[in-house]
């Protein structure tokens, strides 16, 4: 039993990660629309770069949602 | 109910098949790899069936896809890129089609698969490396070394070398961590879907849950369709960087 219990906290333990990637999401399209509102020309330009930034925040938190997975599921 | 929301990421035998002790059986994963490289086809043998001078629907689907990763090549390594645009097209389509095929209900997601993941980020990094080599020789390990004094180059060498190397993992694992976050979630929300609605007085409520389903189906569009994009993105990079090394194009 306290097997159970110690995986369904490490579990939730490992979820934290995700915090990391709000925070992240939220600073790369913060920092996009503050930057794309004083220079609107430019910003379409800078969507490859908004897409990739936003891509890498949020994988950083999966890899913490799938360490849970794995430790719930295995 | 008592589904576990891993299940459908099961791989089942449907034609069972052993060769020299190795399991080489026709799966529902192969089944769903030949389905999206036949709608691959089809699609684009559709496109280009009837071409005109002033494209249909399909043909001009078909011209903006040529069209945008062109651009997105064109954009990343330069027009010496453009070497390479087979190559990433048929990674962005395998990609974008299984990703999109999977969000189907009851369909069986091939991204979601690690090692298919895997399979293909080893394809990249393996072309990074034998293009590199193959365009500057020995140059290509100047990419290891960035302009630094000496006194720090040894610890920056092993730092370069090990992020490259990471790129292998952190590539099929967005990938496949995203596709398997996704439908689990999916998976989670029609549980909470089912409890509630066996819950007697409390069934309407079931209407949350099941509103939640279509909001995170409508966010797994876009992932999957962002994720096929970032990992096309990232493979014309690494591209870039073995056709150019450190200096810009």
């Amino acid at each position: 039993m306290e097997l159970a219990a110690a995986k369904m906290i490490g579990a939730g333990l490992a979820c934290i990660a995700l915090a990391g990637a709000g925070n992240g999401i939220g600073i790369v399209f913060g920092n996009y629309l503050s930057g794309a509102l004083r220079n609107p020309g430019a910003a379409s330009s800078q969507t490859t770069n908004l897409l990739l930034g936003f891509a890498l925040c949020e994988a950083t938190g999966l890899y913490g949602l799938v360490i849970a997975l794995i430790i719930l599921f295995t | 109910m008592a589904m576990s929301p891993m299940e459908q990421f099961e791989v089942k035998p449907i034609v069972p098949l052993h060769l020299g002790g190795y399991d080489v059986s026709f799966t529902n994963q192969s089944l769903f790899m030949c389905l999206v490289v036949a709608a691959v086809t089809l699609f684009f043998a559709l496109a280009v069936s009837r071409p005109k001078l002033v494209p249909g629907k399909m043909q001009s689907m078909g011209e903006i896809s040529y069209e945008f990763v062109a651009n997105m090549i064109r954009s990343t390594s330069g027009d010496a890129g453009l070497v390479f645009f087979p190559f990433v097209f048929t990674i962005f389509f395998f990609v974008l089609f299984s990703n999109f095929l999977g969000l189907i209900p009851g369909a069986f997601t091939v991204t979601s698969q690690i090692v298919v993941t895997f399979a293909l980020a080893a394809l990249v990094i393996c072309t990074v490396v034998l293009v590199g080599f193959a365009r500057h020789g020995f140059g290509f390990l100047k990419l290891f070394v960035p302009k630094a004094p000496w006194y720090i180059l040894w610890l920056l060498v092993p730092i370069e070398v090990i992020s490259f190397l990471t790129r292998l993992v952190s590539l099929s694992v967005r990938l496949f961590a995203n596709m398997l976050a996704g439908h689990t979630m999916l998976q989670v929300f029609a549980g909470f879907v089912v409890a509630l609605g066996a819950a007697g007085l409390l069934a309407p409520l079931a209407v949350a849950p099941m509103l939640m389903i279509v909001f995170i189906g409508a966010l797994e569009m876009l992932v999957a369709f962002l994720q096929a994009y970032v990992f096309a993105v990232l493979t014309c990079i690494y591209l870039n960087e073995a056709l150019h090394l450190h200096d810009h194009h």
